[in-house]
C-alpha cells in the first residue's frame, strides 16, 4: 500500500505509539484485500456495531481504553447498535440475574462511547439510516461501519460506499478518520456477480427473498430483476421498509454487502445492466424455490410444538411507516376476532428516535391498547441470554432466526399467531 | 508427509494437531458459549457445524475454507486470542473474509498472543486434511502434514 507522508508519519510514530498501531492494523487490513492506498472518511457520521458491555469480552474494552487513555478520540461522531437490556421486555427472574451477569460491564462501555464520541445517549439503534436517526449518508460517502444489515442498507439503497468490516476494525477506521480503498470502495468492487430473476406469483415475502439469495449467492453481489413489479420504482417508504428487511436478510442468510435492485436502487437506475459482470450467473426465485428455503430452516426448540412464550419483530428496528401499518393490521385482526389483545406476549422494536416520533400520534395508543410492547432493545441480545434460548421464541426476522433459537414465521404467519387467529 | 503453500497474513509457527471445518466457521456461534462459560478447552459452540461441533479448537490448527456470520466476528477472535484461548493457528482454504482478517490482524497487533494466520491454500488442502492429523506452519506460509 503506498502511503502519504503524513500518513508514513504516523505509522511511524508522529503522533504516539497508539495512533501508530491504529493505522498500522488498517494498513495490514487494506494489504490483506490488495488495497493501494487509505482514503479519508467522507460521511458526517460513523456507526458501531458494538452496542454491548459483556463481561466476557473485557478485553475489547481494555484495548478502547488504551485507545482513550492515549488521547484519541473518533475523527466522526457515530451511533451505535441497539442497547441488549430494556426493562419493558418481559423476563423473569433467572434471566434478570444472567443479565446482570452477563452485560457487567455495560456501563463501563457506554460511557466509553461516550467519550469516543457517540451523537446523542438515545442514538443507539441498527437502522441508524433512517431519517428520525439521522445517520444517513449521501450518495458516494465512504463510511467505516460495520453493523451488517446498516452496511447492506447504506451501500445498496444510499448509494454510499462501505466494506463489510469487523467490530473494532469500524471504530479504528473513525480514529484514524482513514480506510484502505478495496471491495465495495471500488467500481470495480459493486459490479453484481449474480442476477437474480425473481418470478414469484405474488409479493415475496422480503426475509424470505432475501435469505434465498443470501444463501445462494454468499458474498457476491447480486442484481435483482422483477422486483420492481411488486415494490415499485420509487424510494419510497414502503420500499424503504422491505429493502431493509430484505438486505437484512440478505446480509444475514449469507454476507451480502451490497445488491442492486432493476430499476429501483441508485445505482442501478443509473447505470442499468452495465452493473453487471459477464459471467453472472443466473438464479431464478418462484415460489417454489421460497418454499424450499422455509422448509429447510432447522427448528432447534427442545419441543417443536411448544406454545410461543414470546413474538419480536423488528429485527432490525422498524420503521416509522411500518410500526403505523402494524398497528392498523393487528387492531384489525384483533377485532375480526373478537379480541381486545394480542394472545402472545409481542415485542415491537425500533429506534429511540422512531419511537418518539411514534409516541406522538395516536396509533401509539392502539398499539398499546393491543397489548403489544415498544422496545429499542435488540433482540438478538435478549436471546443470547442462555435462559432466554430456552424460551420457543416466534419472530418475523430472519436475521434472529439465523443467529438465534427464535422460530421464524412469515408476517401473515405472526400476525395470525399474535391474534388468536389461528386457534 | 504432504506440504502445502499459502500467503501468510499474519506470520509465525505452530504445531498443532488438525481441526477441520469444511463448511463456512461461524465465529460468533463458534466462540460464544465458550468464552461466555470459561471452557479452558474452548469447545465449538456451533450447533449448525457438523464438523466440529463439541470438539475442542483451544491449542489446534483450525482448518477452514473462510469464516461466516456476524461482523462482530473480528471482535470474538480477538478477544479469544487477547484470553489465550485462540487456536495455534488458521489455515484458510480459500482467500481470508473481512472478519477473519479483521480478528487475526487485531490479535497480531494488540495481544501478545498473535497467531500465524495463513489463507489461499487451496480446496486440496481441505480435502487432504483429517482431524488429529499434526500440522507445521512454517514463517513463509508453508504447511506441512503429518499422518
Amino acid at each position: 500500500m503506498k502511503l502519504t507522508k503524513e500518513q508514513q508519519a504516523i505509522l511511524d510514530g508522529s503522533q504516539g505509539e497508539t495512533m501508530a498501531k491504529v493505522l498500522k492494523t488498517l494498513v495490514m487490513y487494506g494489504d490483506c484485500f490488495g488495497a493501494k492506498r487509505l482514503v479519508p472518511i467522507t460521511s458526517e457520521f460513523g456507526h458501531t456495531v458494538i452496542s454491548f458491555g459483556i463481561g466476557v469480552m473485557s478485553p475489547v474494552y481494555d484495548l478502547y481504553d488504551e485507545i482513550l487513555n492515549s488521547g484519541l478520540v473518533s475523527k466522526q461522531k457515530f451511533t451505535a447498535d441497539p442497547r441488549p437490556l430494556d426493562k419493558n421486555v418481559p423476563s423473569n427472574l433467572l434471566q434478570d440475574v444472567v443479565f446482570k451477569f452477563m452485560y457487567k460491564e455495560q456501563a463501563r462501555y457506554e460511557e466509553q462511547l461516550k467519550k469516543f464520541g457517540l451523537t446523542d445517549d438515545e442514538d443507539y439503534t441498527c437502522t441508524n439510516y433512517l431519517p428520525e436517526v439521522g445517520n444517513t449518508p449521501k450518495k458516494g460517502d465512504i463510511l467505516s461501519w460495520a453493523e451488517s444489515s446498516a452496511v447492506n442498507f447504506a451501500n445498496s439503497v444510499l448509494g454510499a460506499r462501505c466494506n463489510r468490516n469487523s467490530g473494532i476494525i469500524e471504530l479504528m477506521g473513525s480514529v484514524a478518520g482513514l480506510v484502505p480503498e478495496f471491495g465495495f470502495l471500488t467500481d470495480d468492487g459493486r459490479k453484481a456477480d449474480f442476477i437474480v430473476e425473481v418470478k414469484t406469483s405474488k409479493k415475496p415475502e422480503p426475509q424470505l427473498l432475501g435469505s434465498a439469495i443470501g444463501m445462494h449467492v454468499l458474498d457476491k453481489v447480486p442484481y435483482v430483476k422483477g422486483l420492481d413489479q411488486w415494490i415499485g420504482t420509487e424510494l419510497n417508504e414502503d420500499a424503504i421498509g422491505y429493502l431493509k428487511d430484505f438486505g437484512a436478510a440478505t446480509a444475514s442468510n449469507g454476507s451480502v454487502g451490497l445488491y442492486h435492485v432493476d430499476k429501483l436502487t441508485p445505482e442501478a437506475v443509473e447505470l442499468g445492466e452495465s452493473l453487471i459482470r459477464k459471467d453472472a450467473q443466473v438464479y431464478v426465485v418462484d415460489d417454489a424455490e421460497l418454499e424450499r428455503v422455509k422448509a429447510n430452516y432447522p427448528i432447534i426448540w427442545k419441543d417443536p410444538n411448544a406454545e410461543p412464550k414470546l413474538c419480536f419483530m423488528g429485527c432490525p428496528h422498524m420503521t416509522l411507516k411500518q410500526l403505523n401499518d402494524n398497528t392498523d393490521r393487528v387492531c384489525e385482526m384483533l377485532k375480526a376476532n373478537g379480541l381486545q389483545k394480542v394472545v402472545i406476549p409481542t415485542v415491537w422494536t425500533a429506534s429511540p428516535g422512531v419511537i418518539k416520533e411514534f409516541k406522538k400520534t395516536r396509533k401509539y395508543w392502539e398499539m398499546v391498547n393491543a397489548g403489544v410492547i415498544l422496545s429499542y432493545i435488540c433482540p438478538l441480545m435478549y436471546m443470547n441470554n442462555p435462559m432466554c434460548k430456552i424460551m420457543p421464541v416466534i419472530t418475523s426476522s430472519n436475521k434472529l432466526r439465523t443467529y438465534t433459537t427464535a422460530r421464524y414465521y412469515t408476517e401473515d404467519e405472526i400476525f395470525e399467531m399474535i391474534t388468536g387467529g389461528d386457534k | 508427509m504432504k506440504e502445502f503453500k499459502g500467503r501468510v497474513v499474519c506470520p509465525g509457527t505452530a504445531s498443532a494437531p488438525a481441526l477441520v471445518s469444511h463448511g463456512g466457521f461461524n465465529t460468533l456461534a463458534s466462540f460464544q458459549s465458550a468464552l461466555m462459560f470459561g471452557d479452558k478447552k474452548v469447545k465449538c459452540g456451533d450447533q449448525n457445524n457438523s464438523d466440529i461441533y463439541k470438539k475442542p479448537m483451544f491449542n489446534t490448527a483450525l482448518c477452514l475454507p473462510e469464516t461466516i456470520g456476524s461482523t462482530t466476528g473480528g471482535m470474538i477472535l480477538y478477544t479469544a486470542a487477547a484470553l489465550g484461548k485462540a487456536p495455534a493457528c488458521m489455515l484458510f482454504s480459500k482467500p481470508i473474509d473481512s472478519l477473519a482478517a479483521s480478528g487475526a490482524i487485531l490479535a497480531a497487533n494488540w495481544t501478545d498472543n498473535a497467531m500465524p494466520v495463513i489463507d489461499s491454500l487451496g480446496e486440496e488442502f481441505l480435502n487432504y486434511v483429517k482431524d488429529g492429523m499434526t500440522i507445521n506452519v512454517s514463517e513463509d506460509g508453508t504447511i506441512t502434514i503429518e499422518e
